[in-house]
């Protein structure tokens, strides 16, 4: 491997982990669609909401984290890409505005026929949002974006037969992780009615995903070739071995009733056949240009593998932190059963708010002269160094939260 | 040849794709102020909490924090779709010079990660997690809030002031990222004013929203959570709101040295003028402000301090390399205008509260505060009408044309008006859900924010 193959790496990892945990919030929507009306399918819609609303920012950064390695590491790739795929993506673009704007309405919604027209929103948006991605990836993959701005048809990219199996794949994809993750969670939480609800939502999906990727083989052999051969009988080979025997696997472990092992199973699967895509591709990244060529100058490609192993070396444990929490259930909104903490102080006030106010003044009046009267840098430094210490002393001299204790025997806060 | 990555192409619809950012920007900006800010008041409100264990302070700060989850959720959507826009309405751009600012984003994107982490640990850890934990669980959005802004800003620094690459027959050589983002010294008062600007939009609009409250039940005093509701958002809007004036000064004279055709347009200088003349007001016509004030050798005296000193004027570029002049100049004017306002509702208050020790109780005051939330949105957006505008027609300063940055794919209107269509429902959405936050009733003994009861 190459310097300038790295910085791919990582952006495949990143759509990797995109596909598989920001897949199982759209498959989430996708469930909360087709829940139906009544008792029962409000519970399906709850719990699906409930597993997800903490967790869902934390894989979408994953989608951002790609675009944001491509166009650095290889940027006319990228400006291929996104002008001939535009349309795809705005569609896609559509669908995650609406997904994300269904998390923020739905914690003020408080009637069930509000809760459902949101869920409905978000359900819609949840199945155009992988599809067209899904259908993005079949227009690269297919070999139909070619290098330059806006050079590829802007529909028939996408909108061919590699690109609608991808996305079909990827909708059934989401689905079935879904389903599997909902079915974890409920089994963690003891609820037997959610678990076999979905674990037959599992079972269904995974067979529904596994015929599509099955029927795909004779599409690709018929409109996309050249990755058929590497998939079958190139480089690709392998990981489409992989992904196959691993997606049967998960599939017997969900039929077990097995769903933490069947979802790290499914991911495999998932991640294998990213893997396989990439394999039987390279060198190549779009037609008449290889990985080499589209390559960043060598300082980019640096500066960016560091800042990922940086990055990676803070976000991972984040991650892991996030995950443990939810995991155990320890994240979800409840009444404060914590224990109140010990005050350390009755009363909040400045100590000597006379004082305070005059430093304030004194620095206002500093960060006024070295900022506005002088030029030089160390000037400046100092200006502003003098401003932010006039906003603590001042805020200190304020204490607004003072206000609050005036008089506090005599009201009560409340209303 | 070409003297980009790509070959120059036609596009018919380069206004649109200018408004369509336009849109973007101006829908996500606004936003980002509450995730600059809210995090950082909320943690002080909580820090109250943990001091004097007066649950009063709990109940603030759980209910901010629904604001905040509601607010992050369309600032993350908004965002990505500004992510988009770099590859569909500006491929060029982004193919040509990716690998000279694409670094400053691809941080930013980690400190989207930490925000959105721990986000969502804070959030819906309330009553989970020990008092302790909670509150550290806090610390890391208020820190990535800071990188986050401070990488972006340092990306627009680089448009308005690049270096730190050559070209060669459409390729960037010689690239060198880390100094192009962070060895430019343009960026530090943009990123200093947008900080403030931040806690400014996020004070402002926060007590206004209680000073509607106090208004319409006046004259009853406010109650203990009232005054200590708009005291805290107001104190620190008003410290921003001070501090604001000598940053924007500081600003002006990096413009005046750095892009001299900007500061043209932002006082309507047709002409090069020693000892310029400042206008308020009045409108730009042939070459000259008619209508205005003038205050003479203020202009001089201000962007080089000295009022003999020599202003260059848009004569010294071709018409066609000059920004459009009265939407910088009003825009710029709006911006200062507004600023001077804030500093006067700032001042009045800090004073009241220094000698007084209480709130102003004037009817007027609060009417004024009413409306100081959305003039703030307003200066905003009008500072980066005047920052973005008075770049033009440049996307990266004195290198690159907007219009051969721009994308040649069709139908940019339709995916501007569908964007436009979009972001209002979003709108209509986010301020039904606001009204209903505020609505919530409120018994602070035990109140939790629980989404599926409220
Ligand atoms: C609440 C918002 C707010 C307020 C009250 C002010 N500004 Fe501002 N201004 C901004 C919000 C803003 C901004 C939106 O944040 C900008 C856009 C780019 C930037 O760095 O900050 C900006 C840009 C900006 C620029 C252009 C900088 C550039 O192109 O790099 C100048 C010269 C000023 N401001 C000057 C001022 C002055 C003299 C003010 C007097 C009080 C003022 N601003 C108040
Ligand atoms: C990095 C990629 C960027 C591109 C391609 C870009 C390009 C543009 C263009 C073409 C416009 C329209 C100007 C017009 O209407 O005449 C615009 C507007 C704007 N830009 Fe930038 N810009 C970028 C970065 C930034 C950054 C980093 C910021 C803020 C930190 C910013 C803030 C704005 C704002 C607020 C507007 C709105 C101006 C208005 O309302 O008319 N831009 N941008
Ligand atoms: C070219 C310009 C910009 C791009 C491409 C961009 C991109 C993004 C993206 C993708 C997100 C969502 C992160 C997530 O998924 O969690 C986001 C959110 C955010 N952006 Fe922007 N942004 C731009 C302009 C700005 C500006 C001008 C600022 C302010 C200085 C800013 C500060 C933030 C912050 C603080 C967030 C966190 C979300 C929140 O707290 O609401 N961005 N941005």
């Amino acid at each position: 491997m190459h310097l300038y193959d790295v910085p791919l790496v990582f952006a495949l990892i990143g759509l990797g982990l995109y596909a598989v945990l920001a897949g199982a919030d759209f498959g989430g929507g996708f469930w909360a669609l087709t829940a139906g009306s009544g008792p029962a399918g409000e519970r399906i819609r709850d719990h699906v909401h409930h597993s997800v609303a903490a967790v869902w920012e934390a894989n979408h950064v994953w989608l951002i984290f790609v675009l944001t390695v491509v166009w650095t590491a290889y940027p006319v790739a990228f400006g291929s890409i996104a002008s001939t795929l535009s349309v795809a993506l705005i569609i896609a673009g559509f669908g995650i505005i609406v997904r994300g704007a269904a998390y923020a309405l739905r914690s003020g919604t408080s009637s069930t026929a509000e809760t459902r027209v949101v869920d409905t929103a978000s359900g819609l948006s949840s199945v155009l949002a992988p599809f067209t991605l899904g259908a993005a990836i079949g227009g690269i993959a297919s070999r139909r974006v070619p290098v330059g701005n806006a050079a590829g048809n802007l529909i028939t990219s996408w909108l061919n037969p590699v690109g609608i199996l991808i996305g079909v794949l990827a909708v059934a994809t989401c689905a079935y992780l879904a389903a599997v993750y909902l079915a974890a969670d409920a089994a963690r939480g003891e609820e037997h009615d959610l678990t076999r609800r979905f674990r037959a939502r599992a079972l269904g999906a995974g067979l529904a995903a596994g015929a599509i990727a099955l029927g795909g083989v004779a599409v690709l052999h018929a409109d996309a070739h050249p990755l058929y051969h590497g998939l079958v009988a190139g480089d690709g080979a392998p990981a489409l071995i992989l992904s196959v025997l691993a997606g049967i696997c998960a599939l017997g472990l969900v039929w077990t009733g097995r769903f933490e092992a069947a979802q790290y199973t499914a991911a495999v699967a998932v991640a294998a056949i990213i893997a396989g895509w990439a394999l039987a591709q390279q060198p190549v990244f779009l037609p008449h240009l290889t990985i080499a060529q589209a390559a960043a100058p060598h300082d980019t490609l640096v500066a960016i593998t560091v800042a990922v192993l940086a990055g990676a070396a803070i976000v991972f444990p984040s991650l892991a932190l996030l995950f443990r929490l939810t995991l155990a259930g320890r994240l979800g909104y409840t009444d404060n059963a914590a224990a109140a903490p010990t005050p350390v102080a009755a009363v909040l006030s400045a100590s000597t708010p006379g004082l305070l106010v005059r430093v304030a003044a004194a620095c206002l009046l500093v960060s006024l002269a070295f900022l506005t009267a002088a030029d030089a840098r160390w000037a400046h430094v100092i200006g502003v160094s003098a401003l932010l210490v006039f906003i603590l002393t001042g805020f200190l001299a304020a204490t607004p939260a003072e206000l609050a204790q005036t008089s506090a025997s005599r009201e009560n806060h409340a209303e | 040849m070409t003297a980009f990555a790509f070959p120059p192409v036609h596009q018919g619809y380069l206004l649109q794709a200018r408004q369509m950012q336009a849109l973007s920007f101006s829908v996500h900006i606004p936003l980002v102020c509450f995730g600059i800010a809210l995090p950082a008041i909320i943690l002080y409100v909580e820090w109250c909490y943990l001091r004097t264990g007066d649950t009063l302070y709990r109940t603030l700060a759980q209910r901010w924090t629904r604001i905040m989850v509601a607010l992050f959720a369309v600032g993350v959507i908004t965002g990505t779709i500004l992510s988009f826009e770099m590859g569909l309405l500006w491929p060029n751009f982004t193919a040509t010079f990716g690998s000279v600012f694409g670094l400053g984003f691809a941080i930013e994107g980690f400190s989207f990660f930490i925000e959105a982490i721990f986000i969502g640990i804070y959030v819906y850890g309330w009553g989970r997690l020990s008092p302790r934990l909670h509150f550290a669980s806090g610390i890391p959005i208020v820190v990535s809030g800071i990188t986050g802004s401070f990488m972006v800003i340092a990306v627009n620094g680089w448009m308005n002031h690049p270096s730190g690459f050559r070209l060669l027959r459409g390729k960037t050589v010689d690239v060198h990222p880390v100094a192009a983002l962070f060895g430019n010294s343009y960026f530090w008062h943009e990123l200093l004013h947008m900080y403030l600007a931040g806690y400014i939009v996020t004070g402002f609009l926060l007590a206004g929203a209680y000073a509607v409250g106090r208004l319409r039940r006046f004259p009853i005093p406010p109650t203990r959570y009232e005054r200590t509701a708009l005291a805290i958002p107001l104190t620190i809007a008003a410290l921003a709101a001070i501090a604001q004036g000598p940053v924007g000064d500081w600003a002006a004279r990096d413009v005046a040295t750095t892009q001299p055709i900007k500061l043209a347009a932002i006082e309507g200088l047709g002409t090069t003028t020693k000892g310029a003349d400042e206008h308020l007001l009045g409108w730009y016509v042939d070459g000259e402000v008619k209508y205005g004030i003038a205050i003479p050798k203020l202009l001089s005296l201000l962007a080089f301090h000295n009022p003999h000193a020599t202003v260059q004027g848009l004569d010294t570029v071709p018409p066609d390399q000059r920004p459009p002049v009265n939407v910088v100049r009003v825009a710029f004017q709006t911006m200062v205008g507004i600023g001077a306002l804030l500093g006067l509702i700032a001042v009045i208050f800090l004073f009241v509260r220094w000698r007084h020790k209480r709130l102003p109780d004037s009817v007027w005051f609060y009417r004024g505060l009413v409306l100081a939330g959305p003039l703030s949105v307003l200066a905003l957006i009008s500072g980066w009408v005047t920052t973005e505008v008075g770049r033009q027609p440049w996307i990266v300063y004195h290198v690159m044309l907007t219009n051969q940055a721009v994308t040649g794919a069709s139908g940019i209107p339709v995916s501007y008006g569908a964007l436009a269509l979009v972001y209002l429902a979003v709108a209509c959405g986010v301020a039904w859900v606001l009204r209903r936050l505020a609505r919530a009733p409120m018994d602070p003994g035990q109140s939790s924010p629980s989404p599926a009861a409220g």
